[in-house]
């Protein structure tokens, strides 16, 4: 029987989140609301250095100078910044020897996730450094790469531990008042995650931290700061699930990437984030701001999978200060039902020689809004700087939207510089084609996915292409076999 | 307002100006704030202090301003001495179309249903600038093309400016109606004869019906002193045909504000331009098309040139509306900067509601092909000439499509005479 459209859009609006669920774990909550006690409160309590107070303090009323952008390609209810609690950590701060030592509550939330902790430690060689609304509760292989002199470690953990790297590049990339949303999370940060690969090493495994939002009404603030030292390598994997909540909540994190000469830093996310149910209504705003900067001959990758959140807001950036660097933006963004994504990168040429590339794909569906917004600047001193961009949209369905918003500034006559744009559906050729191969539509239909979105998922680490490829079909299941 | 006095209260556009004044008031100039204005900004314009209406009316001779005619066509001309209709150097007509004066179309009770349905009505009126022309033009061409007339020479609308005034500011006004089946080719310039500063705020209505076919060519070349804010809104009903191209050499700040709307299925839209600068010139293409109904086509072709420390502009746009399914628009620029202070800003946004459409737009910037230039150097072209040739070939594409020998023949020269180099042929 053929697979019309009509079955499939509502196959995917009965489509429930599927890793919606709620832990119940004692938590330490500030009061809502944010101002400078609050600011100095979280200080506190993360037992910070003055400086470190001194720098949110600063973020903060830099923060209250700041009008919440409103440019973006999107509309929402504003969140009330005064009724989110700044701060939760789960209570039992635990200090682990083994994992038998775990809050069970805990593990179980991981097992729901897919995530087995111990397992991972055998099998997938991947150090997990979890986050947990706030704060980080377990880190394992740290043993294997303190041996080589990595430091994977939460970010407060670093500020007590390492405050000497921390305070040299901390806000060098996302100075605390760069925008709306970095001052936010630059005054009432939590936690996050930190990285220091040292002089010359290559980083043996891939890095990963896990995002949650488990609280219900916290925002959840992260920062995460990597410093990839001379001719060093990292891979560092990001990953996001939420629980199923009604209310918006609000997720406002800073990421910053250093790669200092020769280094090279490959950043992938995949964003899975509560999308808000069929009617739009919940859902997660994700305003991010994202970061990277590239000294001589360093590279730094961003891969990206967006599948969730009710409202994206982010633009992964390179700016290519150091001669002959490279920066590299790949995209998957998937929205349907009410979700809107204004999402894509800046590329900021200022050394000689420096090259970067965009590959953004955009798959919008149901009454969805997709946009990229990307923005290449190649500045005067910058010679025979050169990009490339590419940016194709996929729609389903007459009610979703899909738009490409490039600005492109030259001020250098050796910059080369391509943009390209594409909007198309499904072609009823191809599905033909497909149907008379024997392939039901439905197949067909998720070939011609993957095959639109292979270039940036063939980007993604082993251990994420996987995942990646279930949340596509999560989003557009019924359209994704 | 200074000048209120001077308008005419009883006309009977005299609400719509009012409505304008306050929108401009409330408004003001647009500044580098207002995502549209980004990348140009009119502060070293508006530091003149523009006389708005001129004082006496001058005279030329047409042998002085031959030039900056296409004067080896026949064709009916309406020509403007400071925002002053010249008869002198007119050639007018209402034998079977009406090219006149906007003046007199406001004024003279047969037009009185045409102003009705046209004007102002798809000049955007949250525009500061679309604003402040409805509010203060006085003059301007009006063209009545009735159904089934294929208008028999071109029509050419030059804009004089002397440079009596120490500045001036010029808010020229047109209308061009075509009806059905009609068909109409204009030539428009703006010209300043002096070093004065002239900032020229045009705004021009085109509308088009069923079968109807425009093409408007601009030729932009003014003095460095000269600058243009030009606006052009083109209204199509089926199965029309329009067609702009804008060739921008010329003047200190150009800014070409150029939208389609859409009104009927089988629509084609052409949009092309050349531009060339030097010195601290700046051009800036802003173009929208906005696809409301299925069935249509829009092409964009946008080539810049950019020396010394210019700077040009691209922000192009196209909206699909979910009703325009089948919808096929286009959209490309192509930029050379050829000196190292040179910038271009390039913005092609495409916004997509409808599912079923081939939309594509496409960008770049780059120089020109070294070893092209070796390869004609080798066969003993100078470099100079190598490189004038590699430029003509660049713009090329854009000429193809004009329909006026005499313009094409025109444009080619300009663009030697731009590039500063005799080439021996046209194109």
């Amino acid at each position: 029987m053929a697979y019309t459209e009509e079955e499939l859009k509502k196959e995917l609006e009965t489509k429930e989140y599927e890793y919606g669920f709620y832990t119940d774990i004692e938590s330490d909550t500030l009061p809502v609301g944010l101002n400078e006690d609050i600011v100095r409160a979280i200080s506190l309590k993360k037992n910070e250095p003055a400086w470190m107070t001194e720098w949110r303090l600063e973020a903060y009323r830099a923060w209250t100078q700041m009008e919440e952008p409103a440019w973006a390609n999107v509309t929402y209810e504003k969140p009330d910044f005064q009724a989110i609690s700044y701060y939760s950590a789960p209570m039992k701060k635990p200090k682990y020897e083994s994992l038998d030592e775990v809050d069970p509550e805990l593990l179980d939330t991981f097992k729901k996730l897919g995530i087995s902790v111990d397992e991972q430690k055998k099998l997938a060689g991947v150090a997990v450094d979890i986050v947990m609304d706030s704060v980080s509760v377990a880190t394992t292989f740290k043993k294997t790469l303190a041996e080589k002199g990595i430091i994977f470690c939460s970010i407060s953990e670093a500020i007590q531990e390492h405050p000497e790297l921390v305070k040299k590049y901390i806000g060098t990339v996302v100075p605390e008042r760069d925008n709306f949303y970095a001052a936010l999370n630059s005054a009432v940060f939590s936690d996050g995650s930190f990285c220091y690969i040292p002089k010359g090493v290559r980083c043996p495994m891939e890095l990963s931290t896990y995002f949650r939002i488990n609280q219900a009404g916290t925002g959840q603030f992260e920062r995460t700061l990597v410093i990839a030292d001379e001719g060093s390598y990292v891979s560092y994997l990001e990953g996001c699930t939420a629980p199923t909540r009604d209310e918006n909540q609000l997720h406002a994190a800073v990421v910053e990437l250093i790669a200092l000469d020769d280094a090279e830093i490959k950043y992938s996310t995949v964003q899975n984030w509560y999308p808000g149910n069929k009617e739009g209504k919940g859902g997660v705003f994700n305003f991010v701001t994202k970061r990277g900067l590239c000294e001589k001959n360093a590279k730094i990758s961003w891969t990206q999978v967006e599948t969730g959140s009710a409202v994206t807001w982010k633009y992964p950036s390179c700016i290519l200060k150091g001669d002959n660097s490279v920066g590299e933006f790949y995209s998957i963004a998937v929205t349907n039902n009410y979700q809107q994504a204004d999402t894509g990168t800046k590329m900021i040429h200022l050394g000689k020689n420096t090259k970067s590339t965009i590959i953004s794909k955009g798959i919008s569906a149901g009454k969805s809004q997709n946009s990229y917004r990307g923005l290449v600047q190649v500045n005067s001193r910058a010679d025979n700087a050169r990009n490339f961009s590419q940016c194709d949209s996929l729609l389903m369905g007459n009610e979703c939207g899909a738009h490409t918003f490039p600005y492109i500034e030259t001020k250098n006559k050796t910059a080369q510089i391509e943009h390209e744009a594409t909007t198309s559906k499904i072609g009823e050729d191809q599905i033909f084609y497909c149907n008379q191969r024997g392939i039901d539509t439905e197949k067909a239909i998720a070939l011609i996915v993957n095959g639109f979105s292979k270039e940036v998922l063939n980007k993604l680490p082993m251990e994420f292409a996987v995942e990646a490829q279930k949340l596509l079909e999560i989003s557009l299941e019924g359209s994704v076999g | 307002m200074a000048f209120e006095n001077r308008v005419d209260v009883e006309h009977p556009v005299h609400d719509i100006r009012t409505e304008a004044i306050k929108f401009f008031e409330e408004k003001g100039f647009p500044t580098k704030k207002d995502e549209a204005w980004k990348y140009t900004s009119l502060k070293t314009l508006l530091k003149n202090d523009y006389s708005v209406f001129p004082k006496e009316e001058s005279a030329l001779e047409f042998k002085d301003v031959k030039k900056y005619f296409i004067h080896d066509i026949d064709s009916y001309k309406i020509v403007f001495i400071d925002g002053i209709y010249s008869s002198h150097l007119s050639q007018t007509s209402h034998e079977g179309l009406d090219v006149c004066l906007m003046s007199s179309a406001l004024s003279k009770p047969k037009y009185q249903l045409i102003i009705e349905n046209y004007f102002n009505k798809i000049a955007k009126t949250d525009d500061s600038l679309t604003s402040l022309n409805t509010a203060f033009s006085r003059e301007g061409a009006f063209i009545n093309i009735p159904k089934g007339k294929v208008v028999d020479k071109p029509i050419q609308i030059i804009h004089l400016a002397t440079g009596k005034e120490s500045s001036i500011m010029l808010q020229p006004r047109s209308l061009v109606v075509v009806g059905e089946n009609a068909h109409v080719q204009i030539i428009e310039r703006h010209q300043s004869l002096t070093d004065n500063p002239v900032l020229t705020n045009a705004v021009t209505e085109i509308f088009t019906h069923k079968r109807g076919i425009v093409d408007y060519y601009k030729i932009q070349n003014d003095n460095p002193n000269a600058s243009l804010i030009d606006n052009t809104y083109i209204s199509q009903q089926q199965n029309s045909h329009a067609s702009v191209h804008t060739f921008s050499f010329g003047g200190k700040i150009t800014r070409n504000n150029l939208q389609f709307v859409h009104k009927g299925e089988h629509i084609n839209s052409t949009l092309k331009g050349i531009t060339i600068t030097e010195d601290k010139q700046h051009v800036d293409h802003s173009t929208l098309v906005h696809h409301a109904t299925p069935n249509c086509e829009s092409h964009q072709d946008y080539k810049g040139i950019y020396s010394d420390s210019s700077t040009g502009v691209f922000n192009g746009r196209i909206i699909v509306e979910k009703e325009a399914q089948k919808t096929n628009g286009f959209q490309q620029s192509n930029n050379i900067l050829i000196d190292d202070k040179a910038t271009i800003n390039a913005k092609p946004q495409l916004e997509i509601f409808a599912d079923d459409v081939k939309c594509s737009h496409g960008c770049t910037i780059g120089q020109l092909d070294e070893e092209a230039l070796f390869y004609l150097q080798s066969r003993g072209i100078p470099k100079k000439e190598a490189r004038a040739l590699l430029m003509y070939a660049f713009a090329n594409n854009v000429l193809e499509s004009v329909k006026i020998p005499e313009v094409k023949t025109r444009i080619n020269k300009l663009i030697a005479m731009k590039l500063g180099v005799k080439v021996g042929f046209d194109l």
